[in-house]
């Protein structure tokens, strides 16, 4: 079969756990102009707590919204200053040079049609680009790339399906011929999940939580559990931020890797979990700070390993809604809606914040606890749609975007 | 259906089954009992087994192959010696006696070509063993309620073999001895594991001799009571029931000439049974203050049928029973009925089974019993309406739970309770949350706590599940639910 030489390294598979690609054909319209544009969308599962990721550190509000879990300037872990108004976590710091040259942009107070707060349904309209949950099978990249007609010369693997494994994002699901590409190895349970787990074993079974706190305890030590047997050094053990970073740097750089051949895809779809930080979020310290940290390897594995191609690409990083914006009452955030979406690339007119900014007076708050939406993501996504891969307006507004036909493309994005 | 009836379905599937999946509760009906008592009255038979080589054509098959290894590296070991002398320059003694390093090379060259010819040469045991637990696992994820299946799995366990040791014969093993009297009477079973050559290979009785036999006496070899231990300890009276040193040795000597036919000898019948009389202790032996003076094969199964009549042994086998689907510490009286049931019926383990699920004993709740990794990773399976599996991806997921499949680390099995498992929790976490990634695309949790398990599972774990920031992780979170993880 065609797509044997392109198969992935059984190393490519071990490190990917998780992640998962798809891509399609070659933008014919925008090759016809000379380019070769890349587009690598990042779907952050779990809803992003965009204050936590970018704060509003000029907003008189900012300190009395989040005491002294507030992201500022002069913290033990100061903030890294964006522009007058805005800074960006400190765990971040490739995503600010990026922003520096103009190779990231930020989209702040911004958030899907999706009102209300359940994570799958959030997704599902992230994903199927449809005003309401469980409409659709098909997500609103595949229905973008049915509108580009292939350039010729592409991979054939662009025409086939590539079942090695079962799931495929939402967002490139649908009849435009998809390649996914699932790794064999996983990511281990997060943080998150193991916490969620020990909370409900907490309150149905004693026994168990003490077993698995007990585990948790071995992995934050730095010791994998079953030391001294052979698979101990299996990545699937011994959850731990420095392997959830290993694993983001690596499985983004592999899909940045396939994306820079010249004779492969050039739009790819992945997800990463763990960002439901109800419980200690850690923006400055800790988990969430940890996360955005293993985000930002990301960024970077994926710079390098675009070589040439860096400055055709862009990535969108998006996730389903936002958070409280107050702190909640385990130091972590609940179901939000307002957040913050990250595009970087070397085709992207940055270096800036990209807000209408609400406020956060209790007013200013939707529903008198988030961060209330000011820009329809969708307008961001169909702006990066038509002018980096060029698809058509009226078709981003009928099929990509059904119903979106007054959410005006966002443009200048692109350079 | 009434909320007790669901709740009761629940249990039967979780404790006496497979796990719930998709219809299993409805399909229970109003009498979870009945139901469970009529599967017994399904055949066992693996019919898609049909195709699977017999334990001894397995053993043959690998037996040839392993011929064919020694073969082939022999002549690449001769090949390999004299290449090199052709090459070797003529040398003088003294330079001879400097040249230790390069004499040295040359043999490790000629070991080298001798292990790659003998690499070249394929292992035709694992896809053997990977095609029997695809199929063992199959009846398992395909079976209505599963009581049957793991029924199979109780007595598979009960009288394991190791696929670390016999890996060819594990599954045939399981298939013709096991499967085939898991619902039979106890001394059939015990007659067809203990007669059965991958038995006979595990517990070391292939050259056992007795002392005065022919073969002992020309060879001055002897006995082994590595079987004759472990059936009276493990597989029918249970330890410290009476049975003394000298009663190991009898029966020793009864077992000595159970054996297999060499598979170089006989490419029709080798590995199959055989009761060899040059390696036969003569004459009469004592067993448990009984006499046994049949001649060959006869006296093994003589001693057999008294052992499985031993009351002792009705006790051993209800109580593991019961330990195994109710309790780590089973009710007394529970174990009473079903021994009673083992001894009235002269050891009938359908009628046993079916003393187990009639006992309102067996019933009574909370789930405390932590499933053993099998079943637990079948239950998650079977909850998603998967009815195939990878075997390599299954047999690998046992491993590192611990359980690898026919794989138990020494002849009393796996066990039972929970301070053995419990602290592999975590990695079940590991493996629920790899498998939740692969089916989050088709299986919904909500779906699943409604349809699979008629919502009879504990708020709180709907709440978490709900709350989940994703649906991998909501399934994740399901299947380590202590829902899922007890029965």
């Amino acid at each position: 079969m065609g797509f044997v030489n392109h198969l992935p390294t059984r190393r490519e598979l071990l490190v990917g756990s998780g992640a998962l690609f798809a891509w399609s054909q070659m933008p014919r319209i925008a090759r016809a102009e000379g380019r070769d544009p890349r587009l690598l969308v990042i779907v952050l599962r779990g809803a992003l707590d965009g204050l936590g990721a970018v704060a509003p550190v000029g907003d008189s509000d900012w300190i009395s919204l989040r005491g002294d879990r507030a992201l500022v300037l002069d913290g033990k872990t100061p903030a890294l200053p964006l522009d007058a108004f805005f800074a960006l976590n400190p765990a971040m710091p490739n995503l600010h040079r990026l922003y520096k040259t103009g190779k990231a942009a930020i989209v702040h107070a911004t958030a899907t049609p999706y009102r209300e707060r359940s994570h799958f349904d959030g997704q599902d309209v992230l994903e199927s680009g449809l005003v309401k949950p469980g409409m659709t099978n098909s997500g609103w990249l595949n229905r973008a790339l049915l509108a580009l007609e292939s350039g010729g010369r592409v991979d054939p693997r662009g025409s086939r399906a590539l079942g090695i494994g079962s799931v495929t994002p939402l967002v490139v699901r649908g009849s435009a011929p998809v390649m996914t590409w699932v790794p064999q190895k996983l990511l281990p349970a997060s943080e998150d999940t193991q916490n969620r787990l020990l909370d409900l074993y907490r309150h149905t079974d004693p026994k168990l939580a003490t077993v698995l706190q007990a585990r948790m305890k071995l992995a934050s030590l730095g010791g994998a559990p079953g030391t001294g047997d052979p698979m101990s050094d299996d990545p699937t053990l011994a959850p731990g931020i420095a392997r959830v970073r290993a694993y983001f740097a690596e499985a983004a750089g592999t899909a940045a890797r396939y994306l820079a051949k010249p004779d492969g895809p050039r739009v790819g779809a992945m997800g990463f979990v763990g960002w439901d930080t109800h419980i200690a979020e850690g923006a400055a310290a800790g988990q969430l700070y940890n996360l955005l940290g293993a985000l930002d390897g990301a960024f970077a594995a994926i710079e390098s390993n675009m070589g040439e191609a860096w400055r055709e690409t862009v990535v969108a990083v998006v996730t389903e809604f936002g958070r409280t914006a107050r702190i909640n009452g385990t130091q972590g955030t609940d179901h939000g809606t307002g957040t913050v979406a990250f595009l970087i690339g070397g085709a992207l007119a940055g270096g800036r914040v990209i807000a209408d900014w609400p406020g956060l007076k209790p007013a200013q708050l939707f529903e008198d606890r988030d961060l209330k939406p000011t820009t329809d993501l969708r307008a961001v996504l169909k702006g990066l749609l038509r002018d980096h891969l060029r698809v058509e307006e009226k078709v981003l507004a009928d099929a990509v975007f059904p119903g979106s036909a007054d959410v005006r493309p966002m443009g200048g994005l692109v350079g | 259906m009434s909320n007790s009836a669901r709740a009761e379905a629940v249990l039967a599937l979780h404790r006496f089954g497979m796990g719930p999946r998709p219809g299993s509760i409805a399909a229970l009906g109003s009498d979870p009992r009945g139901a469970l008592i009529a599967e017994l009255d399904r055949p066992l038979v693996l019919t898609a087994a049909a195709s699977l080589p017999s334990s001894a054509k397995a053993y043959r098959t690998v037996a040839d192959a392993n011929a064919r290894r020694t073969a082939r590296a022999k002549q690449a070991q001769q090949q390999a010696k004299k290449q090199q002398t052709a090459s070797a320059p003529v040398m003088s003694e003294e330079q001879t006696q400097t040249q230790g390093p390069a004499q040295g090379q040359e043999k490790d060259g000629a070991e080298m070509a001798a292990k790659q010819a003998a690499e070249a040469v394929p292992d035709p045991g694992r896809p053997m063993y990977l095609q029997e637990a695809k199929l063992r696992t199959e009846a398992a994820l395909g079976a209505d309620i599963g009581f049957a299946e793991r029924l199979v799995w109780f007595w598979s366990n009960h009288f394991c073999v190791s696929a670390y040791k016999i890996q060819s014969m594990s599954g045939a093993y399981e298939r013709e001895a096991v499967r085939a009297n898991a619902l039979g009477h106890f001394v059939d079973l015990l007659q067809a594991v203990e007669g059965h050559p991958a038995m006979l290979f595990y517990l070391d009785n292939l050259g056992s001799m007795g002392a005065n036999s022919i073969a002992g006496i020309n060879r001055s070899r002897g006995l082994n009571e590595n079987i004759a231990r472990e059936i009276m300890e493990l597989h029918t009276l249970g330890v410290r029931t009476g049975y003394s040193q000298n009663d190991v040795i009898g029966f020793a000597n009864v077992l000595t000439g159970w054996t297999l036919v060499p598979p170089g000898d006989n490419p029709e019948h080798g590995g199959e049974f055989i009761f060899n009389p040059r390696l036969h202790e003569p004459g009469g032996q004592t067993v448990l203050g009984k006499r046994y003076e049949q001649e060959d094969a006869e006296q093994g199964r003589a001693v057999l049928r008294d052992l499985a009549a031993h009351p002792a042994t009705a006790t051993h086998v209800a109580t593991k029973l019961a330990r195994h689907f109710v309790a780590d510490e089973p009710p007394p009286a529970l174990v009473a009925q079903m021994a009673k049931t083992f001894r009235d019926t002269e050891g009938d383990l359908k009628q046993v089974a079916i003393a187990l699920v009639s006992s309102d004993e067996a019933w009574r709740g909370p789930p405390s019993k932590l499933k053993r990794p099998g079943e637990w990773v079948v239950g998650m399976v079977r909850a998603t309406g998967i009815r195939e599996v990878d075997p390599t991806r299954f047999t690998g997921g046992q491993d590192l739970l611990g359980e690898g499949l026919w794989r138990p680390s020494a002849p009393k099995g796996y066990p039972d309770d929970e301070a053995s498992w419990i602290d592999g929790v975590g990695r079940r976490l590991d493996i629920a949350n790899n498998f939740a990634e692969r089916v989050a695309a088709t299986a919904d949790p909500q779906a699943i706590i409604k349809d699979v398990f008629a919502s009879e599972i504990a708020p709180e774990v709907k709440q978490a599940v709900g709350r989940a920031e994703s649906r991998q992780q909501a399934l994740a979170l399901l299947f380590m639910s202590a829902d899922f993880l007890r029965r």
